[in-house]
């Protein structure tokens, strides 16, 4: 009964919510990086790769993906078409 | 004899790494197999009481250590099984009377008396962890589905993979399978996606460990008990036996509803 008025209200069950935090605080345990020094790394990456190339900056996205107990860092950055650029 | 070293361990205190000790201890000495348990937790000893041997201690860890007396003069005999010992730890001094290679020294010295050397780490990541897992050969880590014990878990599995030591098996201790079908606790599969190590059991929750730790007569000597049970398989994994996790399905038959309704079961 309980589980079916939180489907109702979309309160999501305890378990899911620990996993979920656990997710993320285990990647910053074990890579050591703190949510404030990633945002800073992104910024970084953006800024290195804007200057070669022409790209989106609100559709990149740069993340800590877990794959078993190895964390990568993972970005996917779409670069603008060419033909949108001035030639000559 | 060459014995296997195993270390259990969790990071977080109150897991259950002493019960555990005790019971697979047992678990494996039912097989016919000679153990020694060993309380790493010198300063605070409790292997000793839910063993239930506190009334024949003599010798302790540090008093072999220092050579006050012969190793096999601190190995208690358990009258239960006689082929059980119990190296307790000292009460009265902390973690700095043993250094890392004193333990490997005495796991050494050990390895010639048994069969099975299972050492009983004390909570947290300092001395008294380093010395715990300095000669063992692999290491267990115990958690509860809850997020604390989860983080600390891993935590120890990120220190054990930085001293290269073999990786590290698992036991769920703890699950309370009711819960975890209403979704309000982390099912063994989520722990184990979390921690993405070996797992080597799943206990669910007991009322009798209490009791039995009360009395000082470990669960797995209770052919009843589940989480005896549960004991009792993960020292058949230890062996190297291919063990099916028990069932912890609340669901279950109608029948099985009925007789937890009624209590039968």
């Amino acid at each position: 009964m309980s589980s079916f008025l939180d489907r109702v209200s979309g309160r999501k069950r305890s378990a899911q919510n620990a996993k979920e935090r656990l997710q993320l605080v285990l990647i910053h345990d074990r890579t050591d990086i703190t949510a404030v020094e990633l945002e800073a790394l992104k910024d970084e990456i953006l800024a290195a790769i804007s200057r070669h190339v022409d790209i989106d900056p609100n559709a990149v996205q740069i993340d800590i993906e877990r794959d078993g107990r190895e964390q990568r860092l993972v970005a996917d950055i779409p670069l603008r078409s060419v033909a949108r650029r001035r030639t000559g | 004899m060459s014995a296997k070293i195993v270390t259990i361990t969790s990071g977080k205190g109150g897991v259950g790494k002493t019960t555990a000790v005790a019971n697979i201890a047992v678990a494996l000495a039912s097989e016919g197999l000679k153990v020694c348990c060993l309380d790493g937790d010198i300063g605070l000893r409790n292997l000793d009481v839910v063993m239930g041997l506190e009334n024949r201690i003599v010798y302790d860890l540090v008093d072999v250590i220092e050579g006050r007396c012969r190793l096999r003069q601190a190995m208690i005999r358990d009258k239960r099984l006689p082929e059980m010992y119990l190296i307790p730890a000292a009460q009265t001094r902390d973690k700095s009377a043993v250094s890392p290679s004193d333990m490997v020294r005495l796991c050494e010295e050990l390895r010639s008396e048994v069969d099975w050397v299972l050492i009983d780490s004390p909570a947290g990541i300092e001395r008294g962890f380093r010395n715990a897992i300095a000669g063992a050969d692999q290491v267990v880590i115990i958690t509860n589905p809850e997020v604390s014990a989860v983080r600390d878990a891993d935590r120890v599995i990120g220190l054990l993979e930085a001293e290269e030591k073999a990786s590290p098996a698992l036991i769920i201790n703890r699950l309370n399978p009711f819960m975890v079908k209403n979704h309000d606790m982390l099912s063994a599969e989520d722990v184990l996606d979390l921690l993405a190590i070996e797992l080597i059991g799943i206990v669910p929750e007991d009322e009798n460990v209490i009791v039995g730790t009360n009395r000082g007569t470990p669960i797995a000597l209770d052919p009843k008990s589940k989480a005896g049970q549960a004991f009792r398989n993960v020292a058949k994994r230890l062996l190297g036996q291919t063990v099916q996790f028990i069932d912890l399905d609340t669901q279950g038959t109608l029948w099985a509803r009925i007789q937890r309704l009624t209590g039968t079961k």
